[in-house]
């Protein structure tokens, strides 16, 4: 089903446009450093220039005899802060120390923020930033993380799926008739959400503060606030209600909220911290990664043996690892499967979660390997694809709840065009320009979290459903605004959907694409539990048209109940409050994985496999002779469930389709590990993708009804995107250049000779 | 960013007068300046802000132009004289940045916008270019924008302008005033190459301005191109680009220049490598005989080796598309 705006009823499927989108665009909505505050201090971060030492002295007097300036905070005067990790391990931390700025002398890496200048302007702030000097006694590190030794640590992060292998690889590789054995590379990448991170701390002078914060959790950043600086809990409220962009940037608290309210302690003042876009790559980022991966197939392609280890950095601090190497040997049958993986330390910030973390890493070069086995066999690779297709999650065995990636295939294959493929590659051309065509599989997590709504509806007619999440930009308010205009049958104008307040009801971090399955579904839930409430309300109203019906035997339409027997008998919502008292009806609901569901996830006994799944076909055209590619289209079939809005769900999938674009060719943090130092930290060399590289893209949602994988059949499209784009283009420049390039992203110069 | 004084003079000579002192920096679109205060690299005590001189002009002169040295780069690449007579300058200056930059930045401050090396960019790296006798980290370091012709072993940084390649094609001339009185530079002459001082970019003296830049009576509308490879399809700098003219007189090429961007502390030309395209019908053997010229002495610094092979393809194909009258679109990105 290609996506079109036509109309469609209130409700899931309904194109609804983001409600808080004339908010966005006309600068209504406030971001976290755009709350306006009485009395505000702006504090200016000041970054180290070591990877590896301590600060032997720190110069502030003359930051401090600058005009403006209120105080220099550093390790040297700040206020007392929680001494055992556990204060500041947030809920997706790694196990390990979390990073705590000013905390001692200590550098662990460079950018590190050694100080605070906080002032009445930011521009004084910014003066007196640079009047800081450090001195420091380096010593020697390491950030090259090949140099580094490898380990696998005891503890591993909650989320982390420790591979389970199958068969016997060795032998299946030493025997089988075709080989592939090949060693990719992908770089570092650093989030760049468009928002900046940024913190506004509203000192309230009783004990209270408030904090907007540029975070994907309120509640989080909440109870991280409270660990670590000894807050009362009801004294803490963190709003996020608009955020530009994360990525994965924000689902841990970073440093800037954690410098801002330490700056406003200190001074019991409201204080404002924003980083510079430079500063954006001094702290999380997808970390670089070395995937080794061994492939053995017949000739007709089908695999007899799958190795894939995937070597990836953390901190010298936490151990931070991803699941990168399992998802090729999830996603086909084959006998002999060995995933493995390691981490190395090297002095950097820990790495962290960026959209689809591990998936976009491993099943990105896992696609590329694969392709290089259908040349090496001469099997189309969609052929490939299909031949070794599976209906089971292989490396768990167990069946999915819903898979239709063959219909993905087939779709997409049909918009593409690919029957008319040249087989060979350099095989097809346009002018002076090589033409390629490539295909990859991407699939990523239907993940389903427990998550709580209130709802709230007044006698005159009016719905607000509110949760403590996140619309990092990616649609919530919208999705919520139609389930519940769904549920009650009211129109979209008449229902407010609240989010990013840690005063309300609790819902998780807005991340692993969960969000709209999860707080969907708990929409649904209040709604319906306010449907109850209003049934029994009817009972009161004059003569009882409705003769006590229970709630099954009404329709919610047009804010009226309706006898499903009997059309002709109905009730007004208001008309049935008033009549019953009540000036609002208000019901917190939660939807949560049924208990059983969730103790057999913990003790790894799932029993169904709950993914996503995306074919993308991509097409470039490559000057033969300079290099120069443009990928000139797209095509992303998309098996996730149901989709709520076809709309939003679109952008969803362009916005990861963009940002494979910019895995594949442009994006990459350049290390100088002379100095142990990410060097192109702005966005003059940090290449995304600009409007010239994104050409034609088709999204295709393919139908996919799941009535198991969440209690709405939502799936989740935030992350599936990005997955298997970058190996689609890939595989297309090999196809074109009969160049094959092992290392992302490509960039021109690995396409000469 | 550091506090600074901040001057708006009316006319030029209160302009000089006010330039004419340490720490001074003539404020124009500010793309680059403003930047660069913002990192702290520049750190001017006193900024003169030349917006409100009369040298906005774009003006016919001697059969040829005068662009003022507040023109914008919008201005001058949409000038009807420019796109007709001059239109390498047009497409060179639509190959650079984005429309918002250029509707701010001006032709002066082109000329002087600084080197967009990594190091310069980062306080915390030894630069000579940024604080003299500190060192070049590029060397050895993270260095595929860096340069490969002309460079030194104090400085490898580029000069970044896409607008001046083409502007050393024309023989521009540039105009400057100053504390000594009026002077013009000859285009080939304005930038210099990094030696033992890589913190100067240019052969402006102490307080001096750019009032204009003046483009001679010529005509090679019919024989031009600007090729740019970089890393993205646009809004990104120059790994090598290469502004072509010529002329061709009974199918052979009666004069040739070539400039390249992107690949040493000024654009590059070689009067060896023009010069053998003299008297040659249109070939690739021509060319690349003329790029092999061009690039002698080609010095990679390790990140930036496939330069040297980059720009070799890059000039056959540029002399290509200005020998045949295709010349480089800015807006379709597929290669001409």
């Amino acid at each position: 089903m290609a996506t079109k705006y036509d109309d469609a009823p209130i409700g899931i499927g309904s194109p609804l446009s983001r409600v808080d989108g004339k908010m966005k665009v006309t600068g209504g909505a406030r971001y976290a450093a755009e709350h306006p505050v009485a009395d505000l201090l702006y504090g200016v971060v000041v970054s180290g220039a070591i990877a590896k030492g301590r600060i032997t002295k720190l110069h502030t007097d003359a930051a401090r005899a600058a005009p403006g300036v209120v105080e220099v905070v550093s390790h040297l005067n700040r206020p007392h802060i929680a001494w055992f990790d556990k204060a500041y391990q947030d809920q997706v931390a790694p196990p390990g120390s979390p990073f705590r700025a000013f905390y001692d002398a200590e550098i662990l890496y460079s950018g590190q923020p050694i100080a605070l200048v906080v002032a009445r302007t930011f521009e004084d702030a910014r003066h007196g930033a640079s009047l800081v000097q450090a001195e420091y006694a380096v010593e020697p590190h390491q950030t090259d993380f090949e140099r580094s030794p490898e380990y696998k640590p005891k503890k591993t992060r909650d989320t982390f799926v420790e591979p389970t292998n199958r068969g016997d690889e060795a032998a299946a590789f030493a025997a089988a008739s075709n080989k592939v054995d090949v060693s990719y590379y992908i770089g570092t990448e650093h989030h760049n959400p468009m928002e900046m991170h940024a913190t506004t701390v509203q000192w309230h002078g009783d004990g209270r503060i408030t904090v907007y914060d540029k975070t994907q959790g309120s509640q989080n950043v909440q109870a991280y606030l409270v660990g670590v600086f000894g807050f009362a809990k009801k004294n803490v409220r963190v709003m996020n209600p608009y955020v530009g962009g994360g990525f994965g940037s924000g689902l841990r608290p970073q440093y800037q909220v954690y410098l801002a309210t330490l700056a406003a302690k200190m001074l019991e003042r409201s204080v404002r911290v924003v980083l510079t876009r430079q500063q954006m790559f001094s702290f999380t980022h997808r970390s670089e990664c070395r995937h080794t991966i061994r492939l053995g197939a017949n000739d007709d392609g089908a695999l007899q043996s799958i190795y894939s280890k995937a070597v990836t950095p953390t901190s010298r601090f936490e151990d931070y690892m991803e699941p990168i190497a399992n998802w090729g040997g999830q996603a086909y049958r084959c006998d002999n499967a060995t995933m493995d993986w390691a981490i190395t330390a090297i002095d950097t910030y820990t790495p962290g979660d960026m959209r689809a973390p591990g998936a976009a890493t491993g099943m990105t070069l896992f696609e590329m390997a694969l392709d290089e086995m259908a040349y090496e066999t001469g099997v189309d690779p969609l052929a490939m694809r299909l031949t070794n297709y599976s209906d089971r999650d292989e490396m768990n065995d167990i069946p999915y709840t819903s898979k239709a990636l063959r219909e993905a295939y087939r779709e997409g294959a049909e918009a593409f065009g690919w029957a008319d493929r040249g087989r060979a590659p350099r095989s097809m051309r346009d002018g002076t320009e090589l033409v390629g065509w490539g295909v990859a599989t991407g699939i990523w997590d239907a993940m389903f979290q427990k998550t709580s709504v209130r709802a709230r509806l007044t006698a005159n007619g009016h719905l607000e459903v509110a949760t403590a999440g996140s619309d990092i930009g990616t649609g919530t308010y919208t999705v919520m605004t139609q389930v519940a205009a769904g549920a009650l049958g009211l129109p979209a104008e008449q229902v407010t959907a609240v989010l990013g307040d840690s005063d309300l009801p609790p819902s998780p971090i807005e991340g692993g694409s969960w969000t709209a399955a999860s707080t969907g579904a708990a929409v649904q839930v209040a709604c319906d539990a306010v449907r109850v409430k209003l049934a029994k309300a009817a009972a009161k109203v004059d003569g009882n048209p409705l003769g006590g019906a229970a709630v099954d035997a009404l329709r919610f339409e047009d804010g009226r109940m309706i006898l499903a027997a009997d059309p002709s008998k109905s009730v007004g919502y208001g008309e049935a409050m008033t009549a019953a008292g009540l000036s609002e009806i208000v019901a917190t609901e939660a939807a949560a994985p049924g208990p059983l569901e969730s103790i057999a996830e913990m003790v790894g006994m799932k029993k169904k496999a709950k993914n996503t799944h995306s074919a993308v076909f991509a097409e470039v055209k490559v000057d033969e002779e300079l290099g120069v590619v443009r990928v000139t289209r797209i095509v992303c079939a998309v098996a996730a469930g149901r989709i709520v809005n076809p709309k939003t769900a679109r952008s969803q999938i362009l916005g990861g389709v963009v940002m494979g674009i910019g895995m594949a060719l442009h994006e990459e943090t350049l290390a100088d590990h002379r100095i142990g130092r990410f060097m192109n930290h702005n966005f003059a060399e940090y290449h995304i993708p600009a409007h010239a590289d994104v050409q034609d893209i088709e999204v295709i949602f393919v139908d996919e009804p799941d009535p198991e994988v969440s209690p709405l059949g939502i799936k989740g499209l935030g992350e599936i995107g990005i997955v298997g784009t970058a190996a689609a283009i890939g595989n297309a420049i090999f196809h074109a250049t009969g160049k094959r390039v092992r290392s992302l992203p490509i960039t021109i110069d690995k396409l000469l000779d | 960013m550091i506090r600074f004084g901040y001057d708006r003079p009316s006319d030029v000579a209160e302009a000089v007068r006010d330039g004419n002192a340490r720490g001074v920096r003539f404020l124009a679109g500010g793309s680059n300046l403003v930047d660069l205060m913002k990192e702290n690299v520049e750190r001017p005590v006193r900024v003169v802000d030349i917006n409100r001189l009369p040298l906005h002009a774009i003006e016919a002169q001697d059969g040829g132009l005068r662009i003022g040295a507040l023109a914008t780069n919008s201005d001058t690449a949409w000038d009807a004289r420019v796109e007709a007579q001059y239109p390498v300058l047009a497409s060179a200056i639509l190959a650079g940045a984005s429309p918002q930059l250029r509707n701010v930045a001006t032709a002066g401050g082109n000329l002087n916008q600084r080197t967009r090396c990594l190091y310069f960019y980062d306080n915390t790296t030894a630069c000579n270019k940024r604080e003299p006798g500190t060192g070049c980290s590029a060397i050895g370091g993270v260095n595929r924008v860096n340069a490969i012709l002309g460079t030194s072993p104090a400085c490898i940084a580029t000069h970044p302008s896409d607008m001046c390649v083409a502007l050393a094609v024309l023989n521009a001339t540039v105009n400057v005033t100053g504390p000594l009185g009026d002077r013009a530079i000859p285009f080939g002459d304005y930038h210099r190459l990094p030696g033992e001082d890589p913190s100067r970019d240019n052969m402006l003296k102490p307080g001096e301005l750019v009032t204009s830049i003046d483009l001679p009576d010529e005509d090679f509308s019919g024989h031009y191109t600007y090729l740019k490879l970089r890393d993205r399809l646009s809004y990104a700098f120059a790994l090598v680009s290469v502004a072509v003219v010529m002329r061709i007189e009974d199918g052979r090429i009666a004069e040739a220049r070539i400039a390249l961007g992107g690949v040493a502390h000024k654009p590059w030309r070689s009067k060896t490598a023009e010069g053998l395209l003299v008297g040659e019908v249109p070939s690739q053997s021509a060319f690349l005989a003329a790029a092999h010229a061009l690039l002698e002495g080609a010095q990679g610094q390790g990140s930036n080796d496939f330069k040297i092979g980059l720009a070799r393809r890059a000039i056959v194909r540029a002399c290509r598309q200005a020998a045949d009258g295709t010349p480089q679109s800015q807006i379709d990105k597929r290669v001409a």
